[in-house]
């Protein structure tokens, strides 16, 4: 005797949260329940393997129906079909769009488009996800990316009122997006050391110091949400570099600040020119768009891996940027000191995230 | 011109798109009453319309209030082609009828397609004006109150209650008019569901015209079903019972917790009440069977059985279904009015007298082909024939009324088979109807005399006291009058219409008490219950003959007798084996399909204390000599012997020791007194002693002669007992549970079932029957299992064989939370034995300790005993019970004035304590939590949607109910020609059981309810074709809209929540962007 119909429907709907990670972790049916079985439920509750699958396939059909629903959170809140109390409509949410952080890490500053999705199976062996997850992680990226594509405002808050997330996801997801604007190559495995994490507090950091007034970006800029003005702006500060005199300011006023406090002084007299240089040159890529993708690579390669090879510790590192920012005050003939500020503000403190020693 | 509706149309959100070049909709509206139609601008491009419509405005007599719905349809404009549906709403507006119930309609509602299903949502806002009309031949009947619930509803007080009421409406089904071979699947489910919404309108406008013709002003219990005949038509029917109900004036002191403005705005003079100055010239409504082609050509009545205490000795042998003959019994000379049936399961206390037992009656009809006009009222012949029967079993019974009555239906192509059941009891006649109404039942002045000279009464003594004060029994119970009244048998012991062993009670010792009883009806709530009660269920399969017409028929009916038979006998046996000696809700439900019989008992099974200790089950083998079956013999009866101490372990049944002196008591019969001294003896024993002593004398003897009887033993030991921290039940509350904390999960379960294999028997099937009800339970205790300790309260199974191999089972309950420790408490605690009813209902509680002691006798031991032996003996015709009763009526109300005086005090000082504890209780909860919580997520309070709970029973615990905005009674197709796509049967039935509920809650929630209870899914017909990739669904739901207010609300400030829902725009109905 087999069951053709097998359905349980609660006027709130039942949600198990084991099942429902089971599934967002792109379980099929059967792997689930040997997966529950595993877990030791039949031992605990008492009952048979075909209450497991019955129950089982129940939840992954709810979560089917649901799925649809979750793709637009707001809707989820006033649909009539399912009553599920606010929280767990929150924590569904946010289940949903929660994501492993090896993933994410895998596909920024790669372009949220149909190519891309193709090589999920190779991501999906790298990163141990099912593909399954892989994909609906991925058409979550892309999803909030197309919500907020054309918006104003402050990308966190835009996404945490569009996709009702929790705050700290909220901002993972607008380094993501600001990352697929501005694609920044870090596949390269000379970037392999940055986490998800320290790429993201660096999108954070960058949005936070860049980005016009707290981080409005600015319309019609849908290659980044970093202000043009702002990049144009940045030609300006080549005169720290090319201008021999101002360079030669710039080093003893460093030096004489911080001569006797940080460890690696030596090092840091001989190689200042070049650091500096690594540090403008940088900016001055930042406007055109070719060269853009190279801004963690330039980094890295030129400014921590240096600094690395000489031993600095973060602390050094903290006290030389600190004072290499606030340096050109003192600089005759430097007029554009707030430009300069702003900018090494957020290149400070993603060299600071990034420095691992 | 007696009314007038008034809608508008606000706005829709989330809807399809229906324009695949711009992703958008051009949608517009058009609105529906009777003939006359509205449309609203198109509002260009939006999935989101803001229609802000004008007011339409329809003036239409009453009568057409109460048959139409109001149809909203939604559709997208299309310049070149014809305008593209996108779907309805049908709007029951009957709840504005009546001046107690809703005052707008005003929310969001689902849009339903039959097609796709729900597609987006709409908000809509009716009204209704009412003028007043006495005009003295109107055929509306608006100001009828209906209730599905089958109490007293609960902020009202019965005044009368005078009695059944039946209607039914006939019609053709247009899915078999030759229309439908050309037109759409739509359209052709949208005629069905117009049709049906308008035969149940009509239907309910003549129950109502028939009550206030017996000058009633309500219908409680009202159960409207739908029997699909195929090609010979459509039946819509009804029953309930009419009352006169008083709203309780002081629930309105409650009030302010849910009457937000816009509710009481619209109390005005206009609303008329029910008219009292009617009065119909015509004795019952004709019935406009409108092109009927129901005949009857073909008729068998099946024997039937009437079921009560024949369990034990050797009964298992001599009980078999026989047919009553006993017509010459008692009250001859009692001429009553036309059917005193109660479709109500709860009764006010002092108003069950006594219970017989239960009666049912069944026949088998043929549903004719031939277009026979001239017959439309077939239909009720058939009905009358079977609720006759009905009535001589009730009588048989030496009882004049069948309470818990219902009827049903089970068709397979063209053969029905009707069926009824009830519980055949005697009632306190106070409650029905004063001599100074001409109505139907001066004859039953005369009948008792004793009974009538207090009847007058009514109106001065207050039995529903007003006490929604009161709370706990604790300090009042002790001076409760012991509740075993209904249990002494109403009939003449002398001359009992069937053999049952009969003891004096066990709680009063002065009358007689069966040794089993069997009802249809809720445990009475002054009932003295010992342990917890649990579901029981018997099950059996009966392969019958492929047949044609009439050769069909008599197969059916000369199988359903021992069809009966067998489920009784599983019912007994089941019921011995968890040591309990009563059955209440018992619900037999015998399915017909093209190559089976399929019988489902439940009931739920208690230990009455009045009643004695059940015998055990002793099984005794046929062949004597042969050793090693012998020992198997012996195997099984250990095993049996376990089971039964088991299960006394598990529902806690330890019977409380006899008191010496009843030793001493002036018992006559030795076999009674040796049964008695015996028991007593069982309970202070061990387990296995107690075994032992089973098997001598009264035990219940299972002879297995054969391999077939070896498996119905083996069956009897395969029901699993439910789950530690389970219980469950089918009535509305769990015997020994009182303590009910609020979180509730109502639910519904549907499994379909392939039989499979052709080389099937009886054996084969009944096993797979079993398997499959029992691997439901199981499967319904493990999705609920994160809310133990619960209960699943009210456990509906329905079964039904919608083809040649296949099983469809769904069951509809509700699982409630309760609070372990107290359970605890509560068991040491005087409170024990006494049964309460959950804490929703001070009012009840209070009534409870009033129960005006059904048997004064009882309450009185000053009055000899031998006395009452002279009256039980004596054969004056009437039962002793009665006539003992009629003894002590004068001083009776006296004695209940006083005590109403002290409860109201006794109930005042205990409330405070007992509703902080509540209080508390709630916030421990994790719903309760929960829903602290979600005034403080911000995240998803932009949220319009208010919670409506959904229940199948009466009350909402730790909730009161302060009103009852009307009944939700709604009927669904759903079809589809792409099952794969949406997941296959159980993807579709799935999604649509979700569409169903979420209408349900939608127009409760427009109604600015709640809640719903008495919730019932009444049908749930489902069809497929796998081959063509196509199914169809069609789902019959009711229950009473309701506002509740949490007890633990009731002190604080109470925000209700329905009233965020009822203004539309006000929280913005779209995203916060």
């Amino acid at each position: 005797m087999t069951s053709d119909l097998d359905i349980f429907v609660g006027n709130t709907t039942l949600i198990d949260e084991e099942v429902y990670q089971l599934w967002l972790d792109g379980y099929t049916v059967s792997e689930a329940v040997s997966r529950r079985l595993r877990g030791g439920l039949l031992e605990r509750s008492g009952t048979s393997v075909s209450v497991l699958q019955s129950d089982t396939r129940d939840h992954f059909r709810t979560f089917q129906m649901l799925e649809r629903l979750l793709h637009s959170p707001p809707r989820l809140c006033q649909q009539l079909l399912f009553q599920i109390p606010p929280p767990r409509q929150a924590a569904l949410i946010q289940g949903y769009y929660a994501f492993e952080p090896a993933l994410a890490r895998e596909l920024l500053g790669k372009k949220l488009s149909k190519g891309t999705k193709k090589e999920l199976d190779e991501v999906s062996a790298r990163t141990g996800l099912s593909l399954r997850a892989c994909r609906r992680q991925f058409d979550n990226f892309k999803r909030v990316f197309k919500a907020v594509e054309e918006l104003k405002g402050p990308l966190a808050e835009l996404i945490q009122q569009h996709f009702l997330l929790p705050p700290p996801l909220a901002r993972d997801y607008a380094a993501i997006v600001f990352f697929a604007n501005s694609r920044f190559e870090t596949g390269k495995r000379r970037l392999q050391f940055l986490s998800f994490g320290d790429l993201a507090a660096c999108a954070q950091h960058m949005m936070g110091h860049w980005t016009q007034g707290a981080m409005t970006p600015e319309a019609a800029e849908p290659d980044g949400d970093v202000p043009r003005s702002f990049l144009q702006d940045l030609k300006e500060l080549k005169v720290l570099v090319s201008d021999k005199d101002l360079l030669d300011q710039h080093k003893s006023l460093v030096c004489s600040a911080l001569r006797g406090k940080i460890s690696v002084y030596n090092e840091m007299e001989t190689n200042f020119k070049a650091l500096s240089r690594a540090l403008v040159n940088v900016g001055l890529k930042l406007p055109h768009p070719r060269d853009v993708r190279d801004f963690f690579v330039d980094l890295v390669e030129k400014v921590l891996d240096p600094c690395r090879s000489d031993h600095w510790s973060l602390g050094d590192l903290r006290l030389f940027l600190g004072s290499y920012t606030t340096a050109p005050r003192a600089l005759g003939g430097f007029r554009h000191q707030l430009l300069w500020e702003r900018y090494m503000a957020g290149i400070s403190a993603c060299l600071l995230r990034m420095y691992h020693e | 011109m007696p009314g007038k509706l008034k809608v508008k149309i606000v706005a829709g959100r989330h809807l399809p798109v229906m324009d695949r070049a711009s992703d958008l909709t051009d949608a517009f509206v058009e609105v529906k009453f009777g003939n006359t139609t509205f449309k609203t601008d198109v509002y260009p491009k939006s999935l989101n319309p803001q229609w802000n419509s004008e007011w339409f405005k329809f003036e239409v007599d009453d009568e057409e209030l109460q048959d139409e719905p109001l149809q909203i349809t939604v559709l997208d404009h299309d310049t070149y082609s014809a305008n593209d549906a996108i779907g309805k709403v049908y709007i029951d507006i009957d709840p504005l009828l009546y001046s107690e119930a809703a005052t707008v309609i005003s929310g969001w509602f689902p849009i339903y397609d039959t097609i796709h299903g729900i597609r987006g949502e709409i908000n809509v806002v009716v009204k209704v004006d009412l003028f007043n009309d006495l005009n003295r031949f109107r055929q509306s009947s608006c100001g009828v109150k209906f209730f599905c619930t089958t109490s007293i509803p609960k902020c009202y007080r019965a005044v009368i209650i005078h009695g059944f009421v039946e209607e039914l409406v006939v019609n053709e089904d247009p899915e078999y008019q030759w229309i439908d071979r050309i037109r759409t699947p739509r359209a052709s489910n949208e005629a069905r569901q117009r049709l049906i919404s308008l035969m149940s309108g009509e239907l309910q406008r003549k129950i109502g015209l028939k009550v206030l013709e017996m000058r009633g002003n309500a219908v409680v219990g009202y159960l409207q079903c739908f029997d699909l005949e195929g090609e010979s038509g459509l039946v819509v029917r009804a029953i309930g019972t009419v009352c006169t109900l008083d709203k309780l004036s002081n629930t309105s002191a409650f009030l302010p917790a849910c009457n937000s403005p816009s509710k009481e705005m619209k109390e005005s003079p206009l609303v008329h009440p029910p008219s009292h100055g009617c009065r119909s010239t015509h004795n019952s409504p004709i019935h406009t069977a409108t092109g009927s082609r129901l005949t009857q050509n073909f008729s068998v009545s099946v024997p039937t059985l009437i079921y009560t205490g024949m369990g034990s000795g050797s009964a298992g042998k001599e009980g078999g279904p026989f047919k009553t003959l006993l017509r010459q019994q008692t009250q001859s000379a009692l001429e009553q009015r036309e059917f005193p049936f109660f479709t109500l399961t709860t009764f006010p206390p002092g108003f069950l007298v006594h219970v017989g037992g239960v009666v049912s009656a069944r026949s088998v009809k043929l549903l004719d082909r031939i277009h026979n006009p001239d017959e439309p009222e077939t239909r009720d012949a058939w009905w009358a024939e079977i609720r006759q029967e009905i009535k001589s079993h009730a009588k048989a019974l030496g009882c004049h009324a069948v309470v818990g009555y219902s009827e049903s239906t089970s068709i397979c192509e063209e053969v029905c088979i009707l069926s009824a059941s009830g519980t055949a009891a005697v009632l306190n006649p106070r409650f029905l109807q004063d001599g100074t109404v001409e109505g139907c039942l001066e004859q039953r002045l005369s009948w008792q005399p004793g009974f009538f000279s207090i009847g007058s009464e009514k109106g001065e003594v207050d039995f529903f006291p007003q006490s929604q004060d009161s709370s706990s029994l604790l300090g009042i119970e002790e001076a409760s009058p012991p509740g075993c009244g209904f249990c002494h048998i109403p009939y003449d012991e002398l001359n009992m219409p069937f053999p049952a062993h009969l003891t004096y009670c066990y709680n009063c010792r002065k009358q007689k008490v069966p040794d089993v009883l069997f009802t249809t009806i809720d445990l009475p709530v002054e009932a003295i219950v010992i342990g917890k009660g649990c579901l029981i269920q018997a099950r059996l399969c009966r392969l019958k003959k492929k047949a044609q017409a009439e050769a069909n028929a008599t197969s059916i009916s000369n199988l359903l007798p021992f069809m009966e038979y067998e489920v009784h006998t599983q019912l007994m046996n089941k019921l011995k084996l968890r040591g309990m000696n009563a059955l209440f809700g018992l619900r037999i439900q015998i399915t017909v399909g093209e190559n089976m019989l399929m019988g489902l008992a439940s009931a739920t099974g208690v230990y009455l204390a009045a009643l004695p200790t059940p015998g055990g089950i002793q099984i005794a083998g046929k062949t004597p000599n042969d050793g090693t079956y012998e020992q198997h013999i012996s195997h099984m009866q250990k095993k049996i012997n376990d089971t039964i101490a088991k299960n006394k372990e598990l529902y806690e049944i330890n019977p409380p020791e006899l008191p010496e002196e009843i030793i001493g008591s002036p018992i006559p019969e030795p076999r009674q007194r040796s049964r008695l001294l015996r028991s007593q003896s069982e309970s202070s024993d061990e387990v296995t002693e107690l075994d032992l002593s089973h098997g001598k004398k009264d035990a219940f003897v299972l002879e297995i002669d054969d391999t077939d009887a070896m498996e119905d033993v083996h069956s009897l030991l395969t029901d699993a007992p439910p789950p530690s921290g389970f219980y469950s039940c089918n009535t509305e509350i769990m015997p020994g549970i009182s303590n009910w904390t609020p979180e509730i999960q109502m639910f519904t379960a549907v499994r379909v079932s392939r039989l499979g294999n052709i080389n099937l028997t009886n054996q084969t099937l009944n096993k797979n029957f079993n398997d499959l009800c029992e691997n439901l339970l199981k499967s319904l205790y493990f999705k609920l299992r994160s809310m133990v300790p619960c209960c699943l309260c009210h456990v509906n199974f329905t079964v039904a064989l919608p083809e040649d191999e296949l099983v469809q089972i769904a069951v509809t309950a509700v699982a409630i939370t309760f609070d372990k420790n107290q359970t605890l408490q509560a068991n040491k605690a005087p409170t024990e034995k006494s049964q309460q009813r959950a804490s929703t209902d001070n009012e009840e509680q209070l009534q409870f300790p009033l129960e005006l002691c059904p048997d004064p006798l009882a309450s009185q031991p000053s009055l000899p005993a031998k006395e009452v032996l002279e009256g039980a003996t004596s054969q004056t015709g009437i039962p002793a019970a009665q006539r003992a009763t009629s003894i002590d009526y004068s001083s009776f109300a006296d004695r209940c004035n006083s005590w109403i005086e002290l409860i109201k005090l006794k109930a005042q000082t205990i409330r405070r304590g007992s509703i902080k504890t509540t209080a508390s209780l709630d916030k421990t909860s994790p719903l309760a939590e929960g829903y602290l919580r979600h005034r403080s997520v911000p995240s998803c309070t932009n949220s319009t949607v208010s919670v409506v709970k959904m229940t199948p029973l009466s009350f909402l615990p730790g909730a009161k109910i302060t009103k009852y905005l009307g009944i939700i009674n709604m009927f669904f197709i759903r079809e589809t020609t792409s099952l794969r796509e949406e997941g296959g049967v159980s993807g579709f039935l799935h999604a649509f059981i979700a569409e169903v509920f979420a209408m349900v809650r939608a127009h409760v929630a427009a109604l600015g309810g709640n809640a719903v209870v008495s919730y019932i899914m009444k049908q749930c017909v489902f069809m497929e074709n796998p081959n063509k990739n196509q199914a169809q669904c069609l789902i019959n739901v009711s229950g009473d809209a309701v506002i509740f207010v949490r007890e633990s609300e009731l002190e604080m400030l109470p925000v209700q929540p329905s009233t965020v829902v009822s203004q539309p725009t006000s929280s913005g109905g779209d995203v916060t962007t």
